[in-house]
C-alpha cells in the first residue's frame, strides 16, 4: 500500500469515528432539548387551564365568602376608573425623582442619546428609576393608542428591515446583539415580533431599551404582541416577580400600566402588504379584514375568559368577544406543522397546528406571500417550513440552558430574499467542547424532569405497583418506560433516558423506586404528609399565581386564614382532598415566627428540592 | 431444540433492536408523525452504534427513500433496513487499537503527535472531508491550547466511548 493510499485509509477511519462519536452526543443534545421543549408546552398547557380555573372561581363567587370577592375583582373590574385615575397623576412624577439616584438619566422628549445613556447605565448594572419606568410606559401607552391593530411596513433596497423574535434573555446579550446589528434608528429598523418578557432576571431592562427605542424611532421600531404580553403569563414565568422585587414602592403600579401597554401593543406587522408577521401563526378561520377591526385593547390577556362582570352586556356581546379572543389566541399561540389542515394545538393547550395547506390559503386569501412568526426555540435559531412560505425566527440563544441553541435574526427588503444571520452568545470566551457542553444541557434537563417525577409520586407507584406483580420492586425497562410515559404524559426517550433516572440490576430490570431515591425533601416539612408535598409540587406554579392575585398588595405575607380559603378554592376546583387539619397544621408549621402570616417566598424554600448527580459529574470529569 | 431455541432468542433480539430503533427515530421525528429529515439519518444511525462512512451512508439512504425522494423517511422504510444492518452487525464501531493505528500513519516520524494544521489539512481535504462545524468541534476537544498540537494517544484514550452505552 502506498503512503497516500494509506493516508486516505486512515483519515476515513478517523473520519467515520469522530462522526459516530459527534452523532450520539447530538442525539443526546436532541433529547435533552426534547426534555426541555416537552416541559415548557406542558407548562403551557396548566396555564391555559388555570384560566379555566379563574372560570371556575368566577362562576362560583356568590359562593364563596365575601372577601373572595378581592380575586374576582382583582382579575375582571379592576377598573378603567383606577387606571384614569393614574394617566392623570402622571406629569408629577418625575419631580419625585431624588437627588441621590445614581441611575441613567433621562430627558423627556426621548431622544437618541437617552436609548445610549440607558445602555450604558444597564451595563453597569443600575437600575432606571421607578418613575422613569412609569413615565416610558405612559408615553408608550400613549403612542401605541394611535396605531392600527396592524404595523404597516414599506421597505426598499436601501431600507431593510430587520425582523427578531423572543428575547426571554440576559440584558448583556441584547446589548451584545445591538452591538452585531446596530441599535435601531432611521437607516435599522427593526421589527420586534413579542414575547420581550419573562424568563431570566432582565426583563424589564430589555422591555425599557425597546420601549424608549420604539418612543424615539415610532417609525422604524415595530412592536408585535407575544403569548408572554399578558400578566398572567409574566405570573407564571416571573416577570411579574422580577418587576416587584426590582421596583418595591411602584412595582405594583408598573404592572397594572403595563397590562394596559400589552392590551395595545399591536397584533403583528405586514411588511410591503405581503410579508405577514406575526408572534405565532394563524388557523384556517383567520380573518385579517376581522382583526384589522376588533378593539384589541379590550384583551388584558388572551388567556381570559370573555365575560363581562357589569349588567347589561348580553350573551351575543359575550360570544362575539368568544370570538375575537379565538382569534388572536390563534395569532399569538399557534405552531406550523407538515401535518395538513388545522387542529388544536395539544402540546401548548392553546393555538392550533396548521398545515402547509393552510397557510397557503390563508396566504393567498390575503394576497400574502409570506408569514414570518416566531414562538418556537429552533437549533438553529431559524427554521424554513411550508415550502418557504413559513419561517420561524427565534432570537434567544442559549434558551433553555447554555449551548442548547443558536438565535437569529432576518434582514429583508422588496425584491431581494431573506437574509439569515445566526449568533450565540455564551459567557465562555472559548467554545466549550460538544461532550462539556452536551452534559450541562443534559444534567440540567434531567434536574426538571426530577422535579416532575417527584410531582407525581404517588400515581408513579401505583402504576409499577400495578404492573409488578410479583412484588419484586423491579419492572422491565419496557414496562418503566411505559409507566413514565403514561403517568407523566411526557413522550420521551425513557429508554435511553433510564441510565440517568433508575439504577437497572446486570439482567437490565428497573429498580423503579430508584427514580425518586436522589431527590431529598430538606427539612423542616419532612414529617408534613407526603400527599401535601406532592400536590404543592404538582401545582407549584398554579399556586403561586392564584396566591399573587390574592395577595393584591404584593406584601408577600399571606394571612392564615387566607391560605386556608385559597386553599379551598384551589382543591375544589382540582379535586384534590387533603383535609383542613393537614391544611392548618402545615399552615402552622410553616409560620416559623408565630406572627399570623405565611411568607410564601419562605413556605416554598421549605420545599426546596436538592439534588445529587454524582453520576454525571464523574463522567464529566474525564474531560476537564 | 436447539433450533427452536435459537430462533427464540433471535427473536427476542429483533424485539429489542426495533425498541432501540424506534427510539433513536422518535428523538428526532419532531412532528410525531413517524418520519425525520432525510439530514438526521447518518445521526440515527449513529447514534445507533454504527460507524458507516458516508459512501455506506449514501448507499443506506437510497435504500430507504421513496421513490420520489421528499426530504423526508419514513419510519416503516426505516425499520427493516435498519434492523438488518444491527443483526448482520455491519458498520462495526472501530475499535481502540484500529483508531490508534490510523492517527500513527498519519505520523510517520512518530512523534506522537500532530500539529494542529496537520491535522486540519488531512480531516478538510482527504478522505471524505469535515464540514467546518464537524472540524471545530473536533479541534475544540482534540487540540492542547498550549501547544497546539493533538497528542492522539491521550485523545482516543480520552474519547473512546464505552460501548455499552449504547449497544
Amino acid at each position: 500500500m502506498s503512503f497516500g493510499s494509506a493516508v486516505l485509509a486512515a483519515t476515513l477511519v478517523i473520519q467515520s469515528w469522530y462522526r459516530r462519536y459527534r452523532a450520539q452526543l447530538k442525539t443526546r443534545e436532541r433529547s435533552a432539548l426534547h426534555i426541555f421543549q416537552s416541559i415548557e408546552y406542558a407548562d403551557e398547557q396548566s396555564q391555559l387551564q388555570l384560566s379555566n380555573f379563574f372560570t371556575f372561581v368566577l362562576e362560583h363567587y356568590r359562593h364563596i365568602r365575601a372577601k373572595d370577592l378581592r380575586l374576582v375583582n382583582r382579575l375582571y373590574v379592576s377598573s378603567q376608573h383606577e387606571r384614569d385615575i393614574m394617566d392623570d397623576d402622571d406629569d408629577g412624577m418625575l419631580s419625585e425623582i431624588s437627588d441621590i439616584y445614581g441611575g441613567p438619566q433621562l430627558q423627556f422628549p426621548l431622544t437618541f442619546a437617552d436609548v445610549e445613556s440607558l445602555i450604558e447605565g444597564y451595563k453597569q448594572h443600575q437600575l432606571l428609576h421607578a418613575c422613569y419606568v412609569l413615565e416610558i410606559l405612559f408615553e408608550t401607552k400613549k403612542a401605541l393608542k394611535q396605531m392600527p391593530n396592524f404595523n404597516l411596513v414599506k421597505t426598499s433596497p436601501s431600507k431593510e428591515v430587520t425582523i427578531c423574535g423572543k428575547f426571554h434573555s440576559r440584558v448583556a446579550k441584547l446589548i451584545f446583539w445591538s452591538l452585531l446589528n446596530g441599535l435601531p434608528s432611521e437607516n435599522n429598523a427593526y421589527i420586534f415580533n413579542g414575547d420581550f418578557v419573562d424568563r431570566g432576571n432582565n426583563s424589564i431592562e430589555i422591555l425599557m431599551i425597546l420601549l424608549v427605542s420604539f418612543l424615539v424611532y415610532p417609525n422604524d421600531v415595530h412592536l408585535n404582541r407575544g403569548n408572554h404580553e399578558d400578566f398572567l403569563m409574566n405570573m407564571r414565568y416571573g416577570f411579574s416577580k422580577e418587576v416587584m422585587n426590582k421596583y418595591k414602592l411602584y412595582g405594583k403600579k408598573i404592572l397594572q400600566v403595563l397590562e394596559e401597554v400589552y392590551a395595545w401593543l399591536p397584533i403583528g406587522t405586514i411588511i410591503d402588504e405581503e410579508i405577514l408577521v406575526i408572534h405565532g401563526g394563524i388557523s384556517e378561520s383567520t380573518d385579517l379584514n376581522f382583526l384589522h377591526c376588533l378593539s384589541r385593547n379590550k384583551m388584558k390577556s388572551v388567556l381570559m375568559p370573555p365575560i363581562q362582570m357589569h349588567r347589561g352586556y348580553g350573551a351575543e356581546f359575550r360570544k362575539s368577544k368568544g370570538e375575537t379572543l379565538q382569534g388572536v389566541v390563534s395569532i399569538l399561540w399557534s405552531d406550523p406543522r407538515d401535518k395538513r389542515g388545522c387542529h388544536p394545538n395539544t402540546s401548548r393547550g392553546g393555538g392550533y397546528y396548521f398545515g402547509p395547506d393552510v397557510t397557503a390559503k390563508v396566504l393567498s386569501k390575503f394576497q400574502l406571500k409570506l408569514l414570518i412568526r416566531s414562538h418556537e426555540c429552533k437549533p438553529e435559531g431559524y427554521e424554513i417550513t411550508h415550502n418557504g412560505k413559513v419561517i420561524t425566527v427565534f432570537s434567544a440563544s442559549n434558551y433553555y440552558a447554555e449551548g442548547s441553541n443558536r438565535g437569529a435574526y432576518i434582514k429583508l427588503s422588496r425584491g431581494t430574499r431573506p437574509r439569515f444571520f445566526q449568533y450565540q452568545v455564551t459567557e465562555v470566551t472559548r467554545s466549550r467542547p460538544l461532550h462539556q457542553r452536551v452534559t450541562t444541557i443534559e444534567s440540567s434537563a434531567i434536574r426538571i424532569l426530577k422535579e416532575r417525577i417527584i410531582s407525581r409520586k404517588t400515581d408513579l407507584i401505583n402504576a409499577f405497583q400495578l404492573q409488578d406483580r410479583k412484588k419484586s420492586g423491579k419492572l422491565s425497562l419496557g414496562q418503566w418506560a411505559f409507566s413514565m410515559q403514561n403517568v407523566l404524559g411526557l413522550k420521551l426517550a425513557w429508554r435511553s433516558l433510564s441510565s440517568h433516572l433508575v439504577t437497572t440490576d446486570k439482567d437490565g430490570n428497573v429498580d423503579y423506586m430508584s427514580c425518586f431515591s436522589d431527590i431529598h425533601i430538606q427539612k423542616p416539612v419532612k414529617e408534613v404528609q407526603s400527599a401535601v408535598i406532592e400536590t404543592l409540587y404538582r401545582y407549584r406554579s398554579d399556586l403561586q399565581i392564584i396566591f399573587d392575585i390574592i395577595d393584591t398588595d404584593h406584601s408577600g405575607l399571606i394571612s392564615m386564614e387566607e391560605f386556608h380559603s385559597m386553599w379551598k378554592l384551589f382543591s375544589s376546583h382540582y379535586d384534590v382532598h387533603i383535609d383542613d387539619h393537614q391544611v392548618y397544621e402545615l399552615a402552622e408549621k410553616m409560620d416559623l415566627n408565630e406572627d399570623g402570616g405565611i411568607d410564601f417566598n419562605e413556605f416554598f424554600k421549605a420545599f426546596y428540592v436538592v439534588h445529587k448527580f454524582d453520576k454525571l459529574n464523574k463522567s464529566d470529569t474525564n474531560f476537564a | 431444540m436447539a433450533d427452536n431455541k435459537e430462533r427464540e432468542h433471535s427473536e427476542i433480539e429483533v424485539a429489542e433492536f426495533h425498541k432501540k430503533i424506534k427510539e433513536a427515530f422518535e428523538v428526532f421525528d419532531h412532528e410525531l408523525n413517524n418520519t425525520v429529515d432525510v439530514r438526521e439519518i447518518g445521526t440515527i444511525v449513529r447514534s445507533l452504534g454504527c460507524c458507516p462512512s458516508e459512501g455506506e451512508l449514501h448507499h443506506l439512504i437510497a435504500e430507504v427513500e421513496e421513490e420520489e425522494p421528499t426530504g423526508y423517511i419514513r419510519f416503516e422504510k426505516f425499520l427493516p433496513v435498519m434492523t438488518n444492518v444491527l443483526l448482520e452487525r455491519r458498520y462495526r464501531p472501530i475499535p481502540e487499537d484500529i483508531l490508534l493505528r490510523a492517527f500513527e500513519v498519519l505520523d510517520p516520524l512518530k512523534r506522537g503527535f500532530l500539529s494542529k494544521e496537520e491535522l486540519i489539512k488531512y480531516m478538510t481535504e482527504e478522505g471524505e472531508p469535515f464540514s467546518q462545524e464537524e472540524m471545530e468541534e473536533m479541534l475544540s476537544a482534540a487540540i492542547d491550547p498550549e501547544s497546539n498540537t493533538i497528542h492522539y494517544k491521550d485523545y482516543v484514550t480520552m474519547m473512546v466511548i464505552d460501548e455499552n452505552e449504547t449497544l
